[in-house]
């Protein structure tokens, strides 16, 4: 087998005041192919008006085996969340 | 020349080439070198078909005889299609066919921008849209040219060849008669031949980076537009007409 | 379009039973797997093999449709179909993707495609003879392929799942245009209304055999629907697809080919003559009329478009070192 074609993720502003959203992977052999073929293959309905393309290998990913310690420690801390403190229904939305 | 018999034979010629062009476009779907391409080429396809349908329903509606854009695209012999051998010609490898886009869109773009300025406000709405169309065919075929021809020994070499094989067609798009002179000084259509230095320009600009370098040559290949085609081109017709010649008259 | 139910996965895995167990609950609650969580082997190589058979579906399928592209009767038509077809090819290229997460490349899934050794949905293997397929295809492949597709848009696999969404929304198009080309021959002439009923004919047991072998011989069934990679068993999808066709066939005035067919007060269902299953298995083990012209045409595909491939990789590798070279003279 010949080398292999690498693999750039795709991500696209479905319009303006949105942010860019992943939304798939093409192959490509250069960043410019990479855009072309994020057009054609994923705004063929009118999906996006802007286009990012990143090479997949170039992704830097937390670790999953440290998924526990990375993750779980700001589930305790209910205090950041607005439910936590009780305000009299009388005062109003706030 | 009489404005609307000229305005009719305009609006065939184009829709003509942009059908013939779609059609051989299309014939790759499943076939492309590259998943993405399989995208892409059908993409381009689209847009040309598009772009026939329009041009066609125009001009059934000059000619005034109640045909349609499937009366127009479907039911003519061999010798009344009006198309650029240019877009006849059959696909070849993948240096042929992005070549032939290249040249193809690097003409009609310039052509579409002028036409948007038109004194007839049909054919400025076709040209507004397509414009855009055809600026994007030029930057992919492009890309792809400038790939295949900055690329390996083998893909230099065959993006070579096309471009001595294509190049032979394309003085075509610049030719005048009395069509394009009557439309021309009407300000319904722009003179073809005015846009050389243009296409020009941008093919220069693709074939630098590309590595290629446009041929002389001596002989031209016209006859198109007078309904002269290639032998190949009565087997394109023979698919794309099978259905109606084979059951005339049907609705499908 | 979809694949038949999946053909010859090993779903066997060799984890210890806490850690089946754990991943088992996780399935249970709901969650989602997605590529980098912990996952039994037999659940991604079921995966791997299964999302693979779809996405060869998906490209083998552009074959028998782009058949008719150049000869679509009308420009509408025309323009419908290589919209449709081109549709199949981005549905294959989601689905590589989605594989891809599980560390096989597109590269591998089409050289296994290639050797004969991927599995892909036989119902390509059977040729489009008229236009009429080109609108039965769309109505009862495609309808049968949105059965198997809407209950996968839950598979407990992310990636897939997500793949999914985005093919049924775009998928549902397909079979409409299918169904009003059927309708349009169907009140067309006498002609057109034979050249319908023929397509029909022809194309409605491979349609009954899309959604696999029946339950009782479905060996990988029980294990998917365990893991929540599959919803719903081949039979009750194969009958749900019935019950919905069996009605817009009699729309049209077009007889379904089954003299067994009936309908159950009772269980409100129909019932159907018995499916011809060795006709299924020759074609799935390689008999069927386009088998072999399938893979030669894909091959083909992929063997001219190498120098292609080569080349735009040549070029991206030159540009990068001009690039590098530029850089080091500025410095």
């Amino acid at each position: 087998m010949t080398q292999e074609t690498p693999l750039w993720e795709v991500f696209i502003r479905p319009r303006n005041g949105l942010s860019h959203r992943h939304c798939g992977s093409v192959h490509a052999a250069d960043e410019v192919l990479a855009l072309q073929a994020a057009r054609d293959v994923y705004t063929r309905r009118g999906e996006g008006l802007s286009i990012w393309v990143v090479r997949s290998d170039q992704i830097t990913a937390s670790d999953p085996q440290t998924k526990d310690e990375t993750f779980e420690p700001t589930a305790s801390k209910i205090y950041r969340h607005p439910t936590f403190y009780e305000i009299p229904d009388e005062v109003g939305n706030m | 020349m009489d404005e609307r018999a000229a305005l009719f034979e305009l609006l065939l010629r184009l829709g003509d080439d942009c059908l013939i062009l779609g059609h051989r476009v299309s014939e790759w779907c499943g076939h492309a070198p590259i998943l993405e391409e399989d995208l892409a080429m059908p993409n381009m396809g689209l847009d040309l078909i598009g772009q026939a349908r329009s041009l066609y329903a125009y001009a059934g509606e000059i000619e005034g005889k109640g045909r349609g854009e499937d009366d127009l695209a479907y039911l003519r012999s061999d010798r009344e299609y009006r198309n650029l051998l240019l877009v006849e010609r059959p696909n070849g490898d993948f240096a042929h066919t992005m070549l032939r886009q290249l040249y193809f869109a690097a003409f009609m773009e310039p052509y579409w921008r002028e036409m948007a300025k038109s004194t007839d406000a049909t054919l400025a709405g076709i040209a507004g849209k397509a414009v855009k169309e055809m600026a994007y065919h030029i930057r992919h075929a492009g890309e792809w040219v400038i790939r295949m021809g900055d690329g390996t020994e083998e893909s230099a070499r065959r993006m070579a060849d096309a471009v001595e094989e294509l190049t032979i067609y394309t003085d075509e798009m610049f030719q005048t008669d009395a069509v394009t002179d009557t439309l021309s000084a009407a300000g319904i259509a722009p003179d073809p031949s005015t846009l050389r230095a243009e296409w020009e320009r941008t093919i220069d600009m693709v074939f630098t980076e590309a590595k290629l370098t446009l041929p002389k040559y001596q002989y031209p290949q016209i006859g198109g537009r007078a309904g002269l085609h290639g032998e190949e081109f009565g087997h394109l017709l023979s698919d794309l007409q099978y259905m109606q010649r084979t059951y005339p008259g049907m609705t499908w | 379009m979809y694949s038949q139910g999946l053909i010859g996965a090993d779903s066997s895995t060799t984890e210890s039973e806490e850690f089946l167990a754990a991943f088992q609950a996780r399935i249970d609650r709901e969650e989602k797997i997605e590529p980098n969580d912990p996952m039994p082997e037999g659940y991604r190589r079921t995966l791997v093999r299964q999302i693979g058979q779809h996405a060869h579906s998906e490209i083998v399928g552009m074959l028998p449709e782009g058949n008719w592209i150049t000869r679509a009767p009308t420009l509408r038509r025309k323009a419908a179909l290589l919209a449709k077809v081109q549709d199949e090819g981005g549905h294959g290229l989601y689905l590589y993707s989605a594989a891809e997460t599980l560390g096989v490349s597109r590269d591998q899934m089409t050289e296994e495609l290639l050797a004969g050794k991927a599995k892909y949905s036989s119902i390509f293997n059977y040729p489009t003879l008229t236009w009429a397929d080109i609108g039965t295809i769309g109505w009862l492949v495609d309808g049968a392929a949105i059965m198997n597709q809407i209950p996968l848009c839950r598979c407990s696999f992310g990636p897939y799942a997500r793949a999914m969404i985005r093919v049924c929304k775009e998928e549902s198009f397909h079979q409409r245009q299918g169904y009003e080309i059927v309708m349009t021959l169907a009140k067309g002439t006498p002609e057109q209304k034979r050249m319908a009923q023929d397509s029909l004919d022809r194309w409605w047991w491979p349609s009954l055999m899309m959604f696999g072998p029946s339950d009782s011989d479905s060996v990988h069934s029980e294990q998917s629907m365990t893991w929540k990679i599959k919803r719903f068993s081949n039979d009750d999808l194969r009958q749900k697809f019935i019950d919905a066709t069996v009605p817009q066939a009699e729309y049209l005035g077009l007889k379904v080919p089954d003299p067994d067919l009936r309908f159950n007060e009772e269980t409100g269902h129909y019932e159907h003559g018995e499916i011809d299953w060795d006709e299924f298995w020759r074609v799935v083990k390689g008999g069927g009329k386009m088998n072999r012209d399938r893979i030669a045409d894909r091959k083909k595909a992929w063997d001219d478009g190498a120098w292609v491939r080569e080349a735009a990789l040549a070029h991206a590798e030159k540009r990068r070192a001009r690039q590098e070279a530029t850089l080091e003279a500025a410095e």
